[in-house]
């Protein structure tokens, strides 16, 4: 029982990281139909953008409240400018080119990112200092939650929660739904259709900002390439909640977060990936729609 | 208010498809406070003329005048905030979004919605007040049709364009959508309306355009039209 209560805990955070960055695929895709294949990538450019705000700002010595705020904030806009160029330079001239360009843009807009990325940090693995966080430990009977869980999983739910609201009670946020429906009858309503693609943009990048630097902290270890396995996570996180749904996105992290853990738990770590896809596939052949779906209300 | 200001004055307007030419030229204006009609039949290029205005096509050459201003190089958002409201062909209401949060959408270019507008929607259309809660996707097709209109008065226009609003509807509702849209022009509200519906739409009209194959051939009052026997013929089906 302490197995599964433990593999839970684990489960959970870092299927809420694979949330975070899965509503980054899901948002760009409900709006551009777009597979934003260079997200993964700009996940993990985020946890070295993060990394060396961090020292070089506070060195490495120091840990406040302050510092760690800063950090986050600091990277998370960095990041998401990176991600509004990326709009405009790899996906904005493709937008009425036919999706295959689009996606092929995007791959090679990764490589791009990737590979600077390797060129300014290098090619080894960069370890986060562990006093990012205090090394607090709770433990309950055999189950140990860290700090660090504890903050990876309170600020992604306020982050998700904060979202969901964003999406469906602000008038920006009907927006951004509206033109996920229908651009052109969003224009007609004065909306302006490529603003709310940049704050998608915005928003997406953001949250990967901060699960790439959750990633940092929480494994310590962080590679050029990282983004690639994340962003594959995630991206089949995306197509299990139902690509395109925002509580679908949320929803698929946490159970492919949770299934992970318990594979490993109880089979070997080396078996999650397998069962990773072994899932999807059964989930895509019973319900290809994704376990939330689309919503599609049309009647003509 | 003066009737023989212009509010819409489209000069030598051309639009093409690639190589197909929709759009060969054509001149029309709008006075303020009219409602004027654009006939014609399938392809003949009313859809295309109405979605160049509202900008939501660029045109090849010609001038597009909205309330004093040029519009031709205007995108279609910015033009929307000049005042000009167009709902169009097919309705596109958005389905997954409620009737009322379709009609906020409506208002978009606003600061914030204006309540008496609202209001006076529903009351010149009930029925999106009963189903103010409900998804649009899960309305009839004559509800979309109101909730197209109420949406796109949300913003308190100068003028309304309506494509097709009477489309695929059973007679019992064209009349309520054709009442709605007499209430909004005697609310003040200049209409530029195309219609498959001639005689309808020429009943509510002071003046129309015939437009065939990206012409205008015919131009006059709506009851120079209505007794014009080509037209008859052509578009409201009487034989010499």
């Amino acid at each position: 029982m302490d197995i599964f209560i433990q593999q839970m805990v684990n489960g959970l955070t870092i299927g809420s990281l694979y949330a975070l960055v899965a509503l980054g695929y899901t948002m760009v895709y409900g709006v551009m139909r777009l597979i934003n294949f260079a997200h993964g990538d700009l996940v993990a450019m985020s946890a070295f953008v993060g990394l060396t705000v961090y020292t070089q700002i506070f060195g490495e010595n120091i840990t406040s409240l302050v510092a760690v705020i800063t950090v986050f904030v600091f990277t998370a806009a960095i990041v998401a400018l990176v991600g509004v160029l990326l709009e405009r330079l790899a996906y904005r001239p493709l937008r009425t080119a036919p999706r295959l360009s689009a996606v092929v843009s995007a791959l090679g807009a990764g490589l791009v990112i990737q590979n600077s990325v390797m060129l300014i940090w290098g090619p080894n693995m960069k370890i986060f200092p562990s006093n990012i966080f205090p090394s607090t430990i709770w433990s309950f009977g055999g189950v140990v939650i860290t700090f660090t869980q504890v903050m990876i999983l309170g600020l992604s739910s306020i982050l998700m929660v904060g979202l969901y609201f964003f999406i469906n009670r602000t008038k920006i946020g009907t927006a951004i739904r509206a033109v996920a429906i229908d651009q052109d009858a969003a224009k007609l309503m004065g909306i302006n259709v490529n603003r709310i693609i940049m704050i998608i943009f915005v928003i997406g990048s953001a949250l990967g900002a901060v699960a790439g630097l959750f990633i940092g902290v929480y494994y310590r270890g962080v590679t050029f390439d990282m983004g690639w396995m994340y962003g594959l996570n995630a991206f089949v996180a995306a197509i299990m909640g139902g690509i395109g749904n925002i509580p679908g996105a949320m929803l698929g992290g946490l159970m492919l977060g949770l299934f992970n853990a318990m594979i490993t738990g109880y089979i070997s770590s080396q078996w999650a990936e397998t069962f990773t896809f072994v899932l999807l596939i059964v989930i895509l052949v019973f319900r290809p729609t994704g376990i939330l779906g689309e919503k599609v209300a049309e009647k003509v | 208010m003066s009737k023989n200001e212009r509010l819409l004055e489209v000069k030598d307007l051309h639009v093409s498809y690639g190589a197909i030419n929709a759009i060969k030229g054509i001149d029309l204006y709008v006075n303020r406070g009219e409602v004027v009609t654009i006939l014609g039949a399938n392809g003949a290029g009313k859809t295309t003329t109405l979605r160049t205005i509202s900008g939501l096509l660029k045109s090849v050459s010609g001038e597009i005048i909205f309330d004093g201003k040029a519009i031709t190089q205007l995108p279609a958002h910015e033009i929307v905030s000049l005042g000009m409201s167009h709902s169009p062909e097919g309705r596109r209401v958005f389905g997954t979004l409620s009737v009322e949060e379709n009609l906020m959408m409506g208002a978009y270019t606003l600061k914030k919605y204006d309540a008496k507008t609202l209001e006076w929607i529903y009351e010149i259309l009930p029925r999106l007040k009963e189903r103010q809660k409900q998804l649009a996707g899960t309305l009839s097709g004559g509800e979309q049709q109101m909730l197209a209109i109420g949406r796109a008065i949300m913003s308190k226009p100068k003028l309304l364009i309506l494509d097709e609003p009477s489309l695929g509807l059973a007679p019992v509702l064209v009349k309520v959508i054709f009442k709605a849209i007499k209430q909004i022009a005697s609310s003040g509200v200049t209409v530029l309306l195309v219609e498959q519906n001639a005689k309808a739409a020429l009943k509510l009209a002071d003046r129309g355009y015939v437009l065939e194959l990206g012409k205008i051939t015919h131009t006059g009052s709506s009851e120079e039209l209505l007794n014009s026997e080509v037209i008859q013929e052509a578009y409201l089906g009487k034989k010499k």
